[in-house]
């Protein structure tokens, strides 16, 4: 018997693709973000009021992941920003693949900021490297504190949590000092930000992070 | 549920990988998974067992090694293996560290036997 020594990542050939497309990025001065939660946690309610507040010539697109349906993209078509739907037909995540597929008849240099909604779900999505350059995952008031610890490895690779629906904080049994906390054992010194998509509270901390993120990524482009 | 994919993913790297081998077969794949890296080893196996069934590789062997979740104090520069969430250095007491290994999800090795010289 000969052992032969691979060391080579099981997913190599999504993170080529994914390699490829951060430099893509890069060059273009796109900022991607990568948008991460379980089903029902309020990404595309989010995704509406952030371009509902973004000036209609900001050069911002979207890409929304869903098994079935084109239900998001009609949703967030109506703010007049390039969107489009990638329907999985069955997979649980989005991969690097599509992404690159997607994107092909849009301009990445007319784009500086690219909203990726990947397919809910805590758990596959964190493998599939997008090319992105934040990943955020999503908590909503209405699932338990302890997810961060349930599925760690999201909320490890992510380096925002929104915590979402917190109008609905006086009638459910969600601690979200607690739910904070126990993603800052995963995740030590993450950042959080505590939303309501329906009464906008909180929306403006959302924003500023988003305006600071966006202002280090033009930042870090070089200087030609 | 992606470990169909990427038990796929495995199995059309040990194709390649083995054809590299010319008069060898493909015997056992190794694998490293690092705790953090959301795959579950047993739903990974059974769809292993499924991709392979009836084909030629249908013997071939799974080895999969759990990797810890892995810290480096930023302090006193130990690296320790995480459990149930506590990040406190065992040899300074500090929680100052930063995670080093833990989220592989990785092909460490491929086994391969030269098939038996056939009688002249």
């Amino acid at each position: 018997m000969n052992r032969v020594p691979l060391e080579k990542k099981v997913l190599s050939e999504n993170d080529r693709i994914a390699g490829e497309l951060r430099e893509r990025f890069r060059e273009h001065g796109t900022l991607c973000l990568n948008l991460i939660s379980s089903p029902g946690s309020g990404k595309t309610s989010l995704l509406e009021r952030t371009l509902e507040s973004l000036p209609g010539n900001d050069r911002v697109a979207v890409l929304t992941g869903d098994i079935q349906t084109e239900n998001d993209a009609a949703r967030l078509r109506r703010f007049g920003f390039p969107t489009k739907q990638i329907t999985t037909g069955g997979t649980c995540h989005l991969d690097a693949r599509m992404i690159d597929r997607h994107l092909a008849d849009w301009k990445l240099e007319e784009i500086d900021l690219l909203f990726i909604e990947n397919v809910g779900n805590l758990v596959c999505p964190s493998s599939y490297d997008l090319g992105e350059n934040a990943k955020i995952v999503l908590l909503s008031v209405t699932e338990g504190e302890d997810k961060p610890l349930k599925y760690p490895s999201i909320f490890f690779k992510s380096e925002l949590l929104v915590l979402t629906k917190v109008d609905l904080l006086p009638y459910v049994p969600f601690d979200i000092a607690v739910a904070e906390e126990n993603a800052r054992r995963v995740h030590p010194g993450m950042q959080s930000v505590r939303v309501s998509a329906t009464t906008g509270s909180g929306m403006g901390e959302w924003m500023t992070w988003l305006e600071q993120r966006r202002a280090h990524a033009v930042k870090a482009q070089p200087v030609a | 549920m992606h470990e169909m994919g990427i038990a796929n993913s495995v199995i059309e790297a040990v194709r390649t990988e083995a054809a590299r081998y010319p008069g060898s077969s493909p015997r056992k794949v190794g694998l490293r998974i690092g705790e953090l890296a959301a795959v579950d080893p047993e739903s990974l196996r059974f769809c292993f067992e499924a991709l392979t069934k009836e084909t030629d590789l249908e013997s071939l062997e799974l080895e999969i090694e759990i990797r810890p979740r892995r810290h480096r104090c930023r302090d006193c520069h130990t690296d320790f293996n995480v459990k149930d969430y506590d990040f406190t250095c065992p040899q300074c007491g500090k929680l100052n560290s930063e995670c080093i290994s833990g989220d592989e999800l990785e092909m460490a090795y491929l086994e391969v036997e030269e098939h038996e010289p056939s009688p002249a």
